[in-house]
């Protein structure tokens, strides 16, 4: 009963939806009345999707085998939090989430945005209604996951074993709220250009939104290569996977996207490109769910795909980026150009790094999609590998990370750069310095190891030159200096700390790259092997019965340089209902760094174990981490100045202007 | 920056400051555009299914991806060092591979290993891809199978 609930739900949601997008971009000056009836309309689209959503769920945990998706992809004897988020363990079920978080942000803008001109209000829930037309109706039509079987297996097939785990319930949720987070832009985008309202006002109603579904992605990725690093079982965090790709292009487009509103927002400069940027953000997203759902792709990741439906999603991928394209290339040359400025300056800055981000998100999408392309016009099969993406992905980034410390030291239109070279010179001495020293004490194994290293020490202490600066940190008494620090404005914080978390990010992939040591060896239960100064001790061979699977144990003791001991066990298990075998790693940290442990299949009586030595791996998603913290931070500042509606009421009649 | 290069700054035009950002623009582009052109040439990594690397006579050395099916009652183990037999049913090659297979490696099922050809006509990988799931065969092994005749769905594949 509650199945056909949720169905219902869904289709009137679709309905809904449907009258609301032509409602929105038809009848879009008819003012104050339709704009309030679109934001209601948007909430009962949430409240709707969020009915049949929760009746998927309902129906996992339950588990009701009469339901098709719950039958081939749930059991019954799987850990409850594992048949909650085998919801979206499936493509049909996936759906249903994206269209939720579409929904959800659609309800947020008529939440948030009362204040918004009613004009651009009617329009931006109009085109998002527009994109939840399009989503539900593909759902309901190709992939409707509330089909019911007329004879009810009495246990289910259960889930793929690789996606009982805890990355599922938190992976696709945060991702696909940084994917469909970016629709909001591409609605603003697409009613700025209908309304021909392009100005400040806009950025600065955009720039949260931007930065809400950057910090989600952000979140997201890292989340997603930490799952991949220790389920694989290959000890690798970043593989350059088609897959993968899919989400990282949107996450360099909105990176730039976040930089040029800024300079949209301050400026009332780049307007064009930003537009442009947040089509482009977008249609990324929606790429990348082609290209994942389509299963064209050969992924070493485990996801749901129907290659069956990849030519309807790309149809409608081609509907909405081809009309938002067209309307971009009607309405752009219209556009005045705002502010001036000197190329060296804050803008010239910002220019450059959506330059080298652009780029480089034209060099990942050339190297995904070429395989395709040539293989659809000659047949020949290739694979664009990680060299490809090393080598062209890490010349474009040297040149960003070398002028990133400059930016924010300058003026805006016009700025002094030797002035912000004297500023920055103690710390690029110091990152020099920790450079030659940690190149000394490490040894060079790759020859670009000490460049790596030098742009990531340089980026970071590059970050907080401005916050020790402004505080007069040494120069006037500690306590004068704190209070200077916590009076600076959040804005400055958040550039600092957000960039703080790239350079560690990058500090983290360098030392990685350069020093990370493994051996394979093969090992009997009572002997003893060593690395890195680790001694790894193989103490005995168990099995052991998990809550639905058998997990042949190694259990091995590790004692660290330093003396301290921990003791590990790394698993294979085999999943009962479906007899897959899968590898679990044992995985022990040592600050920031980590030993991983993998053990390979029995062969009379010994094993072989495979054990990577990884230094400072977890800078990697600290760095994440704080660059998401930064969004946070920088988001808190927005909501004080514009979010909350009495602020915002100031905002208004300014942009109507 | 001395005065001199401060004024000339203040006097450009709003012509020349657009034509300097663009000629800037420019130039990264055009670096960026040779850098991936020499990175597709000299980085991408062909697929070849055994009769390929027979017929093309892969040079050795040549980093290249092989797939195809592992042949039944070919994978022998001695500790980490595997060697089996990867084939598409008209040719086969010989691989070794020094390490822990992937859970999923199976005879009889598909395959792909990333590596090289060594001088004697055998292939050396330094990676075996197989995807968790039981019935997931890669879609380029399967245009080899269909390739050579050799495609059985009923046999596993999607």
């Amino acid at each position: 009963m509650s199945i056909e609930l949720g169905h219902f739900s869904l289709i009137l949601a679709f309905a809904i939806s449907l009258v609301s997008a032509f409602g929105g971009l038809l009848l879009w000056r008819r003012g104050e009345r339709l704009a309030l009836v679109l934001g209601q309309a948007a909430v009962l689209q949430f409240v709707l999707v969020g009915v049949a959503f929760l009746a998927l769920v309902q129906a996992f945990v339950v588990s009701d085998f009469s339901l098709a998706l719950a039958a081939n992809h749930s059991h019954s004897l799987k850990p409850l939090i594992y048949k909650i988020s085998g919801v979206w363990g499936n493509h049909e079920g996936s759906m249903l989430l994206w269209i939720l978080i579409l929904v959800l942000f659609g309800a947020l803008v008529a939440a948030f945005g009362r204040r918004l001109p009613s004009d651009l209000a009617s329009l931006v829930l109009g085109t998002q209604s527009l994109l939840v037309a399009a989503f539900a109706g593909f759902t309901l039509l190709t992939s409707n996951p509330f089909e019911r079987l007329a004879v009810p297996p009495l246990e289910g097939a259960d889930l793929n074993p690789i996606l009982q785990d805890i990355g599922l319930a938190i992976h696709p949720p945060l991702l696909y709220a940084g994917y469909v987070g970016f629709s909001i832009c591409f609605s603003f985008a697409v009613a700025a250009l209908i309304s021909g309202r392009i100005d400040q006002a806009w950025a600065r109603w955009v720039r949260p939104w931007t930065m809400l579904s950057w910090v989600f992605l952000t979140l997201g990725i890292a989340m997603g290569s930490y799952w991949a690093y220790y389920e694989l079982g290959w000890g690798g965090w970043w593989f350059w996977d088609p897959v993968e790709n899919a989400s990282f292009m949107p996450w360099l487009a909105g990176t730039a996207l976040l930089h040029s509103a800024l300079v949209m927002e301050k400026r009332n400069a780049l307007k064009i490109w930003t537009i442009f940027l947040a089509i482009i953000t977008f249609s990324l997203s929606l790429l990348g769910t082609f290209l994942v759902r389509s299963g064209i792709l050969t992924s070493v990741h485990t996801f749901a795909s129907d290659p069956t439906r990849g030519l309807v999603i790309l149809s409608i991928l081609a509907i909405l980026i081809g009309g938002a394209f067209l309307l971009f290339a009607m309405r752009a040359p219209m556009l005045r150009q705002g502010g001036l400025f000197a190329p060296i300056s804050r803008e010239g800055a910002l220019i450059l790094n959506n330059l080298f981000l652009a780029t480089a998100v034209g060099a990942v999408l050339v190297g995904t999609l070429y395989p395709l392309v040539l293989d659809a016009l000659t047949g020949t099969t290739i694979s664009v590998g990680a060299p490809f993406f090393d080598f062209t992905f890490g010349a474009l980034m040297a040149p960003l990370l070398l002028v990133l410390p400059f930016g924010p030291l300058l003026a805006w239109k016009r700025a002094d750069l030797v002035a912000a070279g004297q500023r920055l010179m103690g710390m690029a001495a110091l990152a020099v310095f920790l450079t030659v020293l940690i190149s000394a004490l490490g040894g060079v194994s790759i020859s670009l190891a000490p460049l790596g290293l030098l742009l990531g020490f340089w980026v970071s202490l590059g970050s907080v030159a401005e916050l020790i600066e402004r505080a007069k940190l040494g120069r006037i008494p500690l306590g004068e200096s704190l209070r200077r620090l916590a009076g600076l404005p959040r804005s400055i914080w958040s550039t600092a700390i957000g960039h703080l978390g790239l350079g560690l990010t990058v500090l983290g992939i360098v030392s990685v790259s350069a020093w990370e040591t493994e051996i394979v060896t093969t090992l009997n239960p009572g002997e003893t092997t060593e690395l890195a100064g680790y001694s790894i001790a193989f103490d005995s061979f168990e099995q052991i019965p998990g809550p639905n699977y058998l997990a042949d144990t190694g259990i091995f003791t590790v004692t660290a340089p330093g003396g301290g001991m921990a003791r590990l066990d790394a698993e294979r298990r085999i999943y009962v209902a479906s007899g897959t075998p899968t590898t679990e790693a044992a995985i022990q940290t040592y600050g920031l760094s980590q030993l991983y442990l993998q053990l390979g299949e029995p062969l009379d009586d010994t094993h072989v174990i495979r054990v990577w030595h990884k230094p400072y791996i977890l800078l990697i998603w600290i760095g994440c981490l704080v660059m998401s913290g930064a969004g946070i931070l920088s988001l808190t500042d927005r909501r004080l100045r514009l979010g909350a509606p009495q602020r915002a009421r100031k905002a208004a009649p300014e942009a109507a202007s | 920056m001395t005065m001199q290069t401060n004024v000339r700054r203040k006097g450009m035009t709003r012509k020349q400051k657009r034509l300097t950002i663009i000629a800037g623009l420019a130039v990264v582009l055009a670096i960026a555009t040779s850098l991936v052109l020499v990175a597709l040439r000299d980085q991408i990594v062909f697929f070849y299914s055994p009769s390929d690397v027979v017929a093309r006579e892969v040079a050795a050395g040549q980093p290249i991806r092989l797939g195809g099916l592992v042949k039944e009652a070919s994978w022998t183990r001695q500790g980490q060092q595997n060697t089996f037999t990867i084939t598409d049913g008209g040719m086969e090659v010989v691989a070794h591979y020094n390490g822990i297979l992937p859970d999923l490696f199976r005879e009889g099922q598909g395959v792909v290993a990333e590596g090289s050809m060594n001088g004697d006509g055998e292939f050396t990988a330094t990676n075996v891809l197989a995807k968790h799931d039981e019935n997931y065969i890669p879609k380029e092994v399967v245009d080899a199978l269909k390739a050579q005749g050799e495609w059985r769905p009923e046999a596993g594949g999607q």
